[in-house]
């Protein structure tokens, strides 16, 4: 295993169950689906890290135009 | 809230400090012109729209969007950004070189040129708009556009002055505006005309599952035939004033060039949204298509191959006004035949316009309809 990926581990049924996953969904090893799935999960559920500083800027000029 | 593209908001507008070091260097570089058009789409990379763009893409970069509709590290990305000169200048600039670009004879950003090369045009439009006509709106631009193509990096310096500027939020501003607002989830919709009855019922439909709705109206180079601007957002502030809560929608304009390329904008489209923080995007019937050039539904389809995209496309079919249900349906609720159905056709609502006439209140708000009739023209000739 490269120094950039670590291993976790999940039962064999869910793993066969994404392996016939895969198989309509284009993508081809489990490890790929389900680094897809994390990153999507993550995505949503992310939020971005501003400067304090400008981020206040940045609510006092919404403030102005009336977006808040 | 939705991670930018590629995991980063790109930032490549220069702060004042920045700018002060380097104001003597600008001074010895070479000028390169560009045009008001550059000027922006130069500045949706900057302010990370485009992200993960940094700039211009290189040879390498395009023939990856137009072999494979990603760029080389795998990510969804359908159309080239592009900066194209013609071959005179492009002798004069050497590769390895920073430049100016300057609108109005005012330095604006600097390229770190790190490519230059001539496409081929009919690979590209084959590519991007599945057709070669040059009566395509999208594909004429690029049979007209110049030769040579400049790829880097780019830093922007100065941004341009916009029409509507109080509408023009950066994706940074965004993301603060939808974390204040509280939003997680946010839906996204791509427009460039005035609303009718139909849009309002596919807006609320995705907003009923979501925190926010995010509209965004594409501002900019038309077609002839579409409705300007002013009456885009005019239109739509009417309709938000009296029939949307005001703290669960949002109305901010893209400048962006309409590209007319059908489901290979429907991706750009998609990935703009998302790095202004959507988690969702609506895709109706057509989107971004123009004569009939795209299958209705080709904008839809095209992401079953993105399912890596990370935004949630939300795909509309057909939806009219049902005489017999009384309200807007679509073909999953209503079992009357269509005889009872009144379709938003926007031709037809165009030529009640150009009339003077209000359409139906079952076609268009009449608080819509009189900001559109106001307008002598409403449309771009």
């Amino acid at each position: 295993m490269d120094k950039d990926n670590k291993t976790i581990t999940i039962s064999k049924h869910l793993y066969e169950l994404l392996e016939r996953k895969i198989q309509q969904d284009k993508f081809d090893s489990v490890d790929n689906y389900v680094e897809h799935l994390l990153l999507q999960l993550l995505q949503v559920e992310g939020s971005e890290d501003l400067d304090p500083e400008e981020e206040e800027k940045i609510k006092q000029r919404l403030e102005k135009l009336g977006y808040l | 809230m939705a991670r930018p593209h590629g995991g980063q908001l790109v930032d490549q507008v220069l702060s004042n400090n920045q700018l002060n070091r380097i104001k003597e260097e600008i001074k010895e570089l070479k000028p390169i012109p560009i045009d008001y058009e550059t000027f922006i789409e130069l500045e949706n990379i900057a302010i990370g729209t485009f992200s993960p763009l940094e700039g211009y893409m290189i040879q390498q970069e395009v023939d990856s969007v137009l072999d494979t509709g990603r760029l080389t590290n795998d990510l969804a990305w359908t159309i080239p950004i592009t900066f194209a000169v013609d071959k005179e200048q492009a002798n004069l600039l050497e590769k390895g070189n920073q430049f100016a670009l300057s609108y109005q004879g005012e330095v604006v950003a600097l390229l770190d040129l790190e490519d230059k090369f001539i496409p081929d045009k009919k690979h590209w439009v084959k590519a991007v708009f599945n057709t070669t006509d040059e009566k395509h709106p999208g594909v004429k631009r690029i049979y007209k556009r110049k030769e040579v193509l400049l790829g880097g990096t780019i830093n922007l310096l100065k941004r341009p002055k916009v029409p509507f500027p109080e509408n023009r939020l950066t994706p940074k501003e965004t993301r603060v505006l939808f974390k204040v607002k509280g939003w997680k989830t946010i839906v996204g919709f791509q427009t460039r005309n005035a609303p009718h009855i139909g849009h309002e019922y596919v807006q609320k439909a995705a907003l009923t599952f979501v925190d926010g709705i995010f509209i965004n109206p594409v501002i900019g180079k038309k077609k002839p035939g579409d409705f300007k601007d002013e009456v885009i957002l005019e239109s739509y502030n009417a309709l938000i004033n009296h029939y949307y809560l005001r703290e669960r929608s949002v109305l901010v304009t893209l400048l962006t060039e309409m590209r007319y390329a059908g489901p290979k904008e429907a991706i750009f489209h998609s990935i703009m949204r998302k790095n202004y923080g959507c988690t969702h995007f609506i895709i109706g019937r057509d989107h971004a298509g123009v004569g009939n050039y795209y299958p209705p539904f080709a904008a839809q389809d095209i992401f079953d191959d993105y399912p890596d995209i990370g935004i949630v496309p939300l795909f509309f079919r057909s939806f009219s006004h049902c005489t017999k249900c009384g309200s807007v349906v679509n073909e999953k609720i209503c079992p009357h035949s269509s005889e009872h159905h009144i379709n938003f056709s926007g031709t037809k609502i165009r030529k009640m316009l150009i009339e003077g006439k209000h359409p139906p209140k079952e076609l268009m708000r009449p608080e819509v309809a009189d900001i559109i009739l106001q307008y002598e023209n409403p449309f771009v000739e």
